[in-house]
């Protein structure tokens, strides 16, 4: 795929980010704080990186990507709504009844390619996905955006050791390390570092990033692509509540609460002033 | 008498039948491959042959992953790690997407013998049956388990397969006519119906001869398949002989007893009796012996039967 221009994504993100708060503060409720801080990630790769086709989502070559962070589907959804997979009159219908857009990310999705939610299953099945391409002799590549707070659990390191068994060199891990969780900034509540180092241990090719600079997103994602033979992790250092002062502010509290009617004009005027 | 065979050996030999005719059978294991009978795939197949080690959790979620990618994994470790540690993973990466994933199970049960509580998988049936799109089978002997595994391998959707390490003899008489979710009536009779599944369709072949020296006679039906369960011929059974024995190699709760039970209290209430664990754990000992000590075997069989005729109107 032919580089977009830094201005054009950026000016892409502000309307997913623009989507983002105003779907959420529709369904009242929702994870606000961690969608907003992996906007750039989810657009670099849908506009940049990933080979696939909106109008047949099922392409059996297509690139694929899991988000193992499921609760911050909404970021997820608007850019596929953005990129042709389903009407973007859609996106108001998130977490309603009937909608086909779920809570937490969901195979019912066109487009979405795993159910996920329940953190550090993601790579795991992005792991499986590569291993099946490869006994297919395909050439698709398959990417995973986790969490932070995510790398807790004990399953994202079994699967990190997996992958590096196997020389899984089609998958490239992304780690929004907006540094917070539910319970508070990582370093208090459990501290993962000293982060690069551990997957450095864990066998994989480790590419730190600027998560909210197109640039280096890009350049990391072209990088992860150049290495034979072992899995690339990408750490994004993001900001949790990128893009909203009160959102950033608050970013914990804004972690499973949704911004209230009321403080949507003021969120909706910060991102187009941009920040 | 016969060639005894554990019902994991019925599964390694379909294994490799499956190998050969469908490429898109692979087999992940979670270094337990031997005790599995994975190793008879390995050793053929070795290319899709995928060792996780001790990392049951990965294996089940790496499982869906294959499935997403157009394969047919089959998924084999011990049933307590299968159902129990990998739960979530099972629920969610594969139940709730409804993928092709077979989960296999081995060593269920009490019969597992000398290892004791922490692997005698007792909660399996429980577990699995309670989540959406999951089929549940266990296998009497290891001509049943080769057919289910090779029913299980065209059948679409998760499967849930629970083997046994104890060898018994094959009592199945099978003409091409194996259909997950059809249970097979092993013996017909008129005053009572034990409903077995697994081994304890070999105890409950034993209860019928004793039962009948008492001129008793007993229906002994195989439901192999618990989920989903053959309504028809349970409830055609209990209104026919009017009392029902269950008997399983698990615990009660939540088991194939209670699922039987939901069938008949909605549809032909009969009494029931259920022979399985009590709520309780297991403990070391020889298969044989603990199936004795714990009243899994036919004379506990026998008991439940006269027992749930003294309840028949």
């Amino acid at each position: 795929m032919n580089r977009p221009s830094v201005e054009q994504l950026k000016g892409i993100a502000k309307e997913i980010r623009k989507d983002v708060v105003t779907m959420l503060s529709e369904a009242g409720s929702g994870h606000t704080s961690g969608s907003l801080s992996c906007i750039e990630i989810i657009v670099a790769l849908y506009y940049y990186k990933l080979q696939n086709d909106p109008k047949n989502p099922k392409w059996a070559d297509r690139d694929r990507f899991i988000l193992s962070k499921g609760h911050t589907c909404p970021t997820l959804y608007a850019v596929l709504a953005r990129r042709g997979f389903f009407p973007c009159e859609e996106l108001m219908t998130l977490r309603k009844r009937g909608s086909i857009l779920q809570g937490h990310a969901s195979l019912c999705t066109p487009g979405c390619e795993a159910s996920t939610g329940s953190l550090g299953q993601g790579l795991s099945i992005a792991n499986g996905v590569a291993l099946a391409g490869r006994l297919d002799f395909k050439d698709y590549r398959v990417y995973c955006l986790m969490g932070d707070g995510e790398q807790d659990e004990g399953q994202v390191w079994e699967a990190a050791m997996t992958a590096a068994h196997y020389k899984i060199d089609s998958l490239c891990a992304i780690i929004d390390y907006n540094k917070q969780q539910i319970d508070g900034w990582l370093s208090d509540v459990k501290n993962i570092e000293p982060l690069r180092e551990k997957w450095s241990a864990f066998g994989w090719n480790v590419i730190e990033a600027d998560g909210h600079d197109f640039k280096q997103l890009m350049d990391a994602l072209d990088k992860a692509e150049m290495i034979k033979g072992k899995p690339t992790v990408i750490i994004a250092h993001t900001v949790k509540g990128k893009g909203v002062s009160f959102i950033e502010k608050n970013s914990v509290g804004f972690h499973g609460t949704a911004p209230k009617k009321a403080d949507l004009e003021k969120a909706i005027k910060e991102i187009e002033e941009g920040i | 008498m016969a060639d005894l065979k554990p019902t994991r050996d019925g599964f390694g030999e379909a294994l490799v039948e499956l190998g050969k005719i469908n490429q898109n059978v692979v087999v992940l294991s979670a270094d337990l491959t031997s005790s599995v009978r994975a190793n008879w795939f390995r050793d053929k197949y070795p290319e899709r042959f995928f060792d996780f080690g001790v990392a049951e959790q990965d294996m089940m979620s790496a499982a869906a992953g294959f499935a997403l990618g157009g394969k047919i994994p089959f998924a084999a470790t011990f049933g307590i790690f299968a159902s129990g540690r990998a739960w979530d993973q099972i629920r969610l990466s594969i139940c709730h997407m409804n993928l092709n994933v077979k989960v296999v199970g081995s060593h269920g049960g009490i019969s597992v013998g000398p290892d004791g509580a922490s692997h005698q998988a007792l909660e399996e049936i429980t577990l699995m049956r309670v989540l959406p799109n999951m089929t549940v089978i266990v296998p009497c002997d290891s001509e049943e388990a080769r057919l289910a595994t090779l029913a299980a391998a065209t059948h679409k959707g998760p499967v849930y397969l629970r083997l046994g390490r104890e060898p018994f003899p094959i009592i199945t008489n099978y003409k091409g006519d194996y259909k997950i979710g059809k249970a097979v009536t092993m013996a017909d009779g008129s005053d009572l119906t034990i409903v077995g599944t697994g081994i304890m369709v070999q105890e409950a072949m034993k209860a019928l001869e004793e039962l009948k020296k008492q001129g008793i006679s007993a229906r002994v039906i195989d439901l192999h398949t618990i989920k989903p369960i053959d309504k028809d011929t349970l409830i055609k059974a209990a209104k026919e002989t009017g009392a029902v024995v269950t008997a399983e190699e698990h615990t009660v709760v939540g088991g194939m007893g209670s699922a039987v039970a939901e069938v008949l209290a909605e549809n032909q209430p009969v009494p029931v009796r259920m022979v399985g664990m009590m709520d309780r754990f297991g403990e070391s000992g020889e298969a044989r012996e603990l199936m004795k000590y714990f009243g899994l075997d036919s004379a506990g069989i026998v008991k439940a039967a006269l027992e749930v005729l003294k309840l028949k109107k």
